[in-house]
């Protein structure tokens, strides 16, 4: 009973923290699969982070549409984060399949609700 | 014997044939006249006639691949090595038509300097876009394989009585969405072939197709037309690549494309499925699809004899 109690706790807190750790850094994932980014087109607040994770057997890359940045090869499991500081959109393709597209639409920073 | 004046002999289909089973696939390319024509390789001999410049080319060993279309690349590839060392006529070089590595690390770099430093004649690289995947792109590359080369990596000699022209077209594969050769190899292209004779036959070897294979791949490169319009006065023009991991050959007037086997592992057939992926053949099949080729050059006939070499015959 305590042994259950235990795994319960631990995949309860595993479950929770994981979408607020995404959540404080203003995070985002786009999931490679099947030779194309999903979402293909995300949105995330200036500051914000996004990370690639690539779930196919062949290895991708992600190139900045205007060369601003390109990743090293992501191999099967491997992930690459950068962060956006800047507002607006930005492309991006895979430097190995370039009929591979997605982009990073960056909004303005979130400010706090004002108080009353 | 040589089929000299092109007209075939009675039992020319059945040599042919015979050839076929022996070379796995070989065609003439030849210029009568100034019309090019090609024929099937009739005479297996042809490939060993007096008077002819050997020369190979292997491509797409993709050392680190390790998945299941071909676990063992480094045998594949060790086994093409001894296939070249062991031609009937010794090739005077080897050309490599890129993707030398599947990540462009410098430990699958090393796994290539062992195996290819296996070949015995020199070898003269061109990248693939698998191999400049570093933070400076090539840096690893031309650590591992150094060579005199002009710019950003093109570079050309003169052997057996032809015009060779290294070209790279993958270092804005990403951006351009095709294989790019960019203005400043275009520019030094002009320069290069500049006091050559129109009847030199010129041999390109580089990664990606410079004819649009199936560009919704990135199967083609953007601005070939401006270098085959550079090349146009030439009689016989010989592209020698890589990349599709499969055997595609196409004349266009002056012009005829090869596409080379990978040592590493087979690719789909233009548009056949989702994307390019490896493609996963049953075992006893992988061999078939893997391999290396010889191209013999015919002294004074403006010939190139390209002989398509996998490791088993289907």
């Amino acid at each position: 009973m305590t042994r259950l109690a235990l795994i319960l706790g631990v995949a309860l807190t595993g479950a929770l923290l994981t979408p607020l750790a995404l959540a404080e850094d203003g995070g985002a994932t786009v999931t490679i699969h099947n030779y194309a980014y999903e979402p293909p087109v995300i949105t995330i607040p200036k500051g914000g982070k996004v990370t690639w994770i690539n779930k196919d057997d062949t290895p991708h890359t992600v190139v900045a549409t205007d060369k601003q940045f390109r990743s090293p090869a992501i191999d099967t499991g491997d992930s690459f984060s950068r962060t956006y500081n800047e507002v607006g959109t930005f492309g991006y393709v895979c430097g190995l399949h370039p009929q591979m597209k997605g982009s990073v639409v960056v909004t303005p920073e979130v400010t706090a609700a004002p108080s009353y | 014997m040589r089929n000299d004046d092109h007209q075939p002999p009675p039992n020319a289909r059945r040599k042919a044939l015979k050839c076929m089973a022996w070379a796995g696939g070989g065609l003439v390319w030849s210029l009568v006249g100034g019309v090019p024509r090609s024929l099937l390789l009739g005479d297996a001999q042809a490939a060993t006639a007096a008077g002819t410049f050997h020369f190979a080319q292997i491509s797409d060993n993709h050392f680190g691949f390790n998945k299941d279309a071909n676990p063992d690349v480094v045998s594949s590839a060790k086994e093409c090595v001894t296939r070249i060392n062991g031609l009937p006529s010794s090739p005077a070089f080897v050309l490599h038509t890129g993707d030398i590595t599947h990540l462009s690390k410098p430990a699958e770099f090393d796994l290539a300097q062992q195996v290819l430093g296996g070949l015995r004649a020199p070898v003269f690289y061109t990248p693939g876009e698998h191999d400049v995947l570093d933070e400076t792109p090539g840096a690893n590359y031309r650590k591992a394989f150094p060579q005199k080369t002009m710019g950003d990596g093109w570079y050309s000699f003169d052997a057996g009585g032809a015009h060779f022209i290294a070209l790279i077209n993958v270092l804005d594969f990403a951006t351009s969405g095709l294989g790019a050769l960019g203005a400043a190899q275009l520019e030094w292209l002009v320069s290069d072939v500049k006091g050559l004779s129109s009847s030199t036959p010129i041999v390109i070897f580089t990664h990606i197709p410079m004819w649009s294979v199936y560009p919704q791949w990135g199967w083609g490169t953007g601005d070939a037309p401006q270098a085959f319009a550079t090349l146009k006065r030439f009689g016989s023009i010989t592209v020698l690549n890589g990349h599709i991991h499969q055997v595609i050959q196409k004349v266009e007037g002056h012009v005829s494309f090869h596409t080379a086997m990978s040592t590493a592992y087979p690719q789909p057939k233009p548009g056949e499925g989702p994307a390019p992926s490896p493609l996963k053949l049953p075992a006893d099949k992988l061999r078939t699809a893997l391999g290396v080729r010889a191209i013999d050059i015919v002294a004074g006939k403006g010939q190139l004899v390209v002989v398509n070499d996998p490791l088993e015959l289907s």
